[in-house]
């Protein structure tokens, strides 16, 4: 079973997190950063699996981590479930969300959190794993998406316009306009004299 | 009002902080218009609200005033509002909340609304965050989905009911009948989350696991499909076509398999497939191999599969890559327990992992190094493992040392090498060592007799160089006080002796007396030694300086010892040289075995071993001779004894060793210090003295009166020891009928070599007059084989010499019993 699944950056600042067991506020937060600070202390060589720490059950579970670009992905997981599947998972879930947001890059996490929190609703279920066919899941979302524009009324004017405007489908615009060999012939005028 | 800003705005604003008290303020403004706006009840612009509160929330801001909005929303008819609201849910509620159960009803209608996707978002609430409660109100209604032939609610109930099974797992029955076909189904997430689901109830209850053996053929098949299918673009990740399917699957089989012979044949083949045809290139191909071998291990597999799963980790072994090298570790420490010699081929490896640079790598490398110890290989590998203890982390290396000192004791090819290594380990990784180490050694110490002398001085010369690891420390001390003699005579037949004094050697203990960096329990440990050396030493007048000056000593612990050495010196000086003694062998026990119960006598430290005052009677050794030679010296065994002079005061405070390995009992200080608290362990029995200690089935040996002359009197009573019949239990009451007491009351006894014989402490040592009172003493006896007609003479001595003389004759009697025969 899943425990946790955090994303933070570089610094510790959180960009997700989503806890499938019980714990108080502030014991998630210090679970963040008692996780940060394991984390942040690999080398770049070593391998992708750590003890977790001991706010969130110690040497039962595993910390396993990805590092990418600026973001640290971290599962945390109990004995049932296998390292090294988690390891695909997490590759899954990063390319799922590259697919979604299109090059996906921190500031995309940090201003659609909820959309974050969307699309891994649709992949892990009360800690275990829904569904990791990528197109799958990204077509539920973009179902739900789409229900969720209809929904919005007058104030989802300027976002369906935006959508409106990516979807169009505008012929293609001639780059060269190659009149061709047009020969223009120009009458014989009489000099003035 | 002006309309609240969005989320977006929020970010943005936030991100503009630039240091945590702007945030902080920014925040808190924001939170005080969210409040206002809640209050106004504005459905419009909640969920936006809700979506600010979710993001201050993981920041770590508190955020628990929204829990009510967000059932507010859940209960909306929009999507989008139902969207934020549960997710709302699942990050700020659970089942402590009392609010969340108001939710019960929503999801119940939610879980029947017309459009999926509500469904879909009441299921993994349900799913991630649901009590008992509501999952028992709600169980039906998962049920109910699971049987859909939607494939998209389909997955999400499987795994709603995985989350229904865990929290109250008396539901499991009712989702029996949805499982029948389950497995029949095209699309993969469905069979991913069946398979789960499968996994879970059968994980739970064993009735469950039996039923659904019959499903290991249909496993086999969809496992087969997916291999020999070819490239399929929606399930391939990495060129192997769904391995998350894969995975569980073989999981699922491990578990049916385990242990059922049918099962694990029919799955033979297929193992053996994936074993030799995933490719090993990608990450992928790795994960399912690993679970293939984790499979064949816990099956019935035959052997052939087993090498070749063994040789699959042999190689993972020697992969780059730092993860599969890991998880082969991992794998081969389960393993090592069943397939011992297999992983033995892989040792060299094994062992040049702990080298590694990666801390989880090395951790695993030095658990798979220990439980690959064993008698061959022991030199080799102590030498890998002392050069690791040198080089690494402090975190390594208290268990690295536990686990040296285990493996040493068990294996130890020589008395020489065993203590070498410990003093190898006390001054690399001395402060490290656990506490109970100090006494396990001290033991081993003692009963390796003719290392006395090597001992002492390899730890003398390391006191010198070293005094700050207090282990080494005490041991040290301990030592030197037990063989100063040794020491100072310069009798060494292993090393060369060196040549110390006297004055030399109590220089080095004072110093640690004085020294800063000695602990209180160290300072105790060399006032006793100093003390003791004062029956093997000639400068006893230094000594008693060095006493008395810590008389006066601020800890209360030596201040309290030195005024009881102060007064041994004083008004018991004949006692003294008996008292400090050398000790005896102690038997082994087990080297972490269970703590023995400690007389702690007032004193501080948990070290049985210390008692100070374990006085060794002289007169047992010469009474055991008489013994022999009444016996004509034919196989008897003389005890150990175990019993003491003691005074009536203290009768209740022996010690007494109910595990039966350790016969020591530690006297009570025989000094006038007034009674010193004896604080017993609780689950000391009461009142042994006096009643039988086992109360159960008589031996059927009815009692009997063993001696009865001069007006003492021995009567035995029989019984036999409920938790291993073969130790009968006798129970001696001596009575006194002359006009004086019997004072100074001693019994001893002898048995056959093949028998086994525990005296436990009498009641008292004086039988008073008249038949006013008794001594009671406990006896167990064993008889290992079980011999039916042994013919055990238990001859039994029973003197008194008391000061009066009451018994004219001398003091030893032999009674001869008849048969002490177990009644089979």
């Amino acid at each position: 079973m899943i425990k946790a699944i955090l994303i933070f950056n570089n610094h510790g600042k959180p960009r997700l997190s989503k806890f499938y067991e019980h714990y108080t506020e502030d014991t998630e937060q210090q679970i963040i950063r008692e996780t940060f600070h394991l984390v942040s202390k690999r080398d770049e060589n070593v391998c992708n699996f750590l003890e977790g720490g001991l706010l969130i059950g110690g040497s039962e579970n595993k910390l396993i981590y990805r590092h990418y670009a600026t973001l640290y992905f971290v599962f945390c997981v109990d004995s049932s479930e296998s390292e090294l599947g988690i390891l695909d998972l997490i590759q899954v879930f990063v390319e799922t969300l590259d697919k979604c947001f299109e090059n996906v890059c921190e500031l995309d996490l940090i201003f659609h959190m909820d959309k974050v929190h969307n699309i891994l609703a649709e992949m892990v279920m009360g800690g275990m794993v829904l569904e990791t066919n990528m197109s799958e899941i990204i077509t539920q979302v973009e179902a739900q998406t789409k229900m969720e524009k209809s929904e919005a009324g007058i104030a989802g004017a300027p976002a369906r316009a935006v959508s409106a405007v990516k979807n169009m489908n505008l012929p293609e615009m001639p780059k060269n306009i190659n009149i061709g060999d047009i020969s223009i012939k120009v009458p014989n005028l009489p000099s003035f004299k | 009002m002006p309309a609240p800003i969005r989320l977006r705005e929020l970010i943005r604003t936030i991100r503009t902080a630039r240091t945590q008290a702007e945030e902080r303020e920014m925040i808190q403004k924001e939170c005080a218009a969210i409040r206002s706006s809640f209050r106004e009840e504005d459905n419009t612009y909640r969920c936006r609200n809700v979506a600010k509160l979710l993001y201050m929330h993981m920041l770590g801001y508190p955020a628990h005033f929204g829990q009510l909005e967000c059932l507010k929303l859940i209960a909306s008819q929009k999507f989008t509002d139902k969207r934020i609201g549960y997710l709302g849910a699942m990050l700020l509620l659970d089942e402590r909340q009392d609010v969340h159960l108001l939710m019960t009803n929503c999801i119940k209608n939610d879980l029947n609304h017309s459009t999926q996707y509500v469904q879909g978002l009441a299921l993994c609430t349900l799913g991630c965050m649901g009590s008992s409660e509501m999952c028992r109100d709600l169980a039906g209604e998962v049920e109910k989905l699971l049987k859909t032939s939607n494939s998209y609610l389909r997955k999400k109930a499987a795994l709603c009911a995985v989350h229904v099974i865990r929290k109250v797992p008396e539901l499991m029955e009712m989702f029996l009948p949805a499982t029948k076909n389950l497995l029949s189904e095209k699309n993969h997430g469905v069979l991913h989350t069946s398979v789960v689901l499968l996994t879970e109830m059968c994980e739970r209850s064993p009735d469950m696991l039996s039923h659904f053996r019959k499903l290991v053929p249909q496993l086999v098949r969809i496992l087969k499909n997916l291999i020999m299918s070819g490239y399929s673009p929606e399930h391939d990740v990495s060129g192997i076509s769904d391995p998350f399917l894969q995975v569980r699957i073989l999981r699922l089989l491990r578990i049916l398999g385990k242990g059922d012979d049918d099962s694990s044949e029919a799955m033979n083949d297929i193992l053996a497939q994936v074993a030799t045809n995933t490719e090993t290139s990608k990450n992928v191909g790795n994960a399912i191999l690993y679970e293939t071998v984790l499979t064949i291990m816990d099956i019935k597999s035959e052997s052939g599969l087993r090498v070749l799963a063994i040789n699959i980790l042999g190689r993972f072994l020697l992969n780059n890559d730092k993860n599969i090298r890991y998880v082969a570790l991992t794998s081969l420490l389960k393993t090592v327990q069943t397939d011992h010699n297999a992983v033995q081929r892989h040792r060299s490896t094994i062992v040049d992992c702990l080298k590694d640079l990666d801390v989880s790598i090395k951790r695993r490398a030095m658990e798979l190094s220990f439980a690959l110890v064993n008698g061959n290989n022991i030199r080799g590998m102590m030498k890998e493992l002392l050069y690791f203890l040198d080089s690494c982390d402090p975190d390594f290396k208290a268990d690295c040392a536990s686990g040296i000192f285990l493996a040493a004791e068990k294996y130890a090819p020589s008395k020489r090498w065993h203590i070498d290594t410990i003093m190898r380990v006390l001054t690399t990784a001395g402060s490290y060592v656990r506490d109970d180490s100090v006494p396990n050694l001290i033991q081993l110490i003692t009963n390796s007799v003719e290392m006395h002398a090597y001992t002492v001085q390899r730890l003398y010369k390391a006191l010198l160089d070293d005094i700050s690891q207090q282990p080494l420390v005490q041991v040290a001390s301990w030592c030197i006080g037990e063989y100063g003699d040794l020491l100072v005579s310069g009798q060494c037949e292993e090393e060369e002796p060196i040549q110390v004094t006297e004055d030399e050697v109590l220089d080095v203990l004072e110093g640690l007396l004085v020294s800063n960096l000695s602990t209180p329990v160290t300072r105790g440990y060399s006032l006793t030694a100093i003390m003791k050396l004062s029956t093997r030493f000639s400068s006893v007048n230094r000594i008693k300086k060095v006493v008395s000056i810590y008389g006066s000593s601020i800890d209360v612990e030596l201040q309290q010892r030195a005024v009881e050495y102060n007064a041994l010196f004083k008004k018991y000086d004949h006692m003294r040289p008996a008292l400090l003694e050398r000790m005896p062998i102690m038997e082994k026990t087990a080297s972490n075995g269970p703590a023995e119960i400690v007389q702690t006598n007032g004193e501080t430290e948990s070290t049985i071993l210390d008692t100070k005052h374990l006085p060794n009677i002289t007169q047992p050794a010469s009474q055991a001779n008489d013994l022999l030679d009444l016996l004509g010296g034919n196989d008897v065994v003389p005890v150990i004894q175990t019993t003491v002079p003691t005074k009536p005061a203290s009768a209740g405070g022996e010690l007494l060793d109910l595990l039966g390995d350790l016969s020591l009992t530690g006297g009570p200080t025989p000094t006038p210090a007034p009674s010193v608290p004896m604080s017993q362990p609780p689950f000391l029995l009461d009142g042994l003295t006096s009643q039988p200690l086992f109360n159960d089935i008589a031996a059927g040996i009815p009692p009997m009166t063993a001696y009865n002359k001069n007006g003492l009197k021995i009567e035995f009573t029989f019984e036999r020891s409920n938790p291993n019949p073969n130790i009968a239990v006798i129970t001696i009451h001596a009575t006194n009928s002359t006009e004086a007491d019997m004072t100074d009351f001693v019994f001893q006894a002898a048995v056959p070599k093949t028998f086994q014989l525990q005296l436990l402490s009498p009641s008292s040592n004086v039988v008073p007059a008249l038949n006013q009172g008794s001594v009671t003493q406990v006896i167990r006896v064993l008889n290992p084989q079980k011999v039916k007609h042994c013919e055990p003479r238990a001859h039994f001595a029973s003197f008194c010499s008391s000061s009066l003389s009451i018994c004219p004759e001398t003091a030893q009697t032999l009674i001869r019993l008849v048969k002490l025969s177990k009644a089979e």
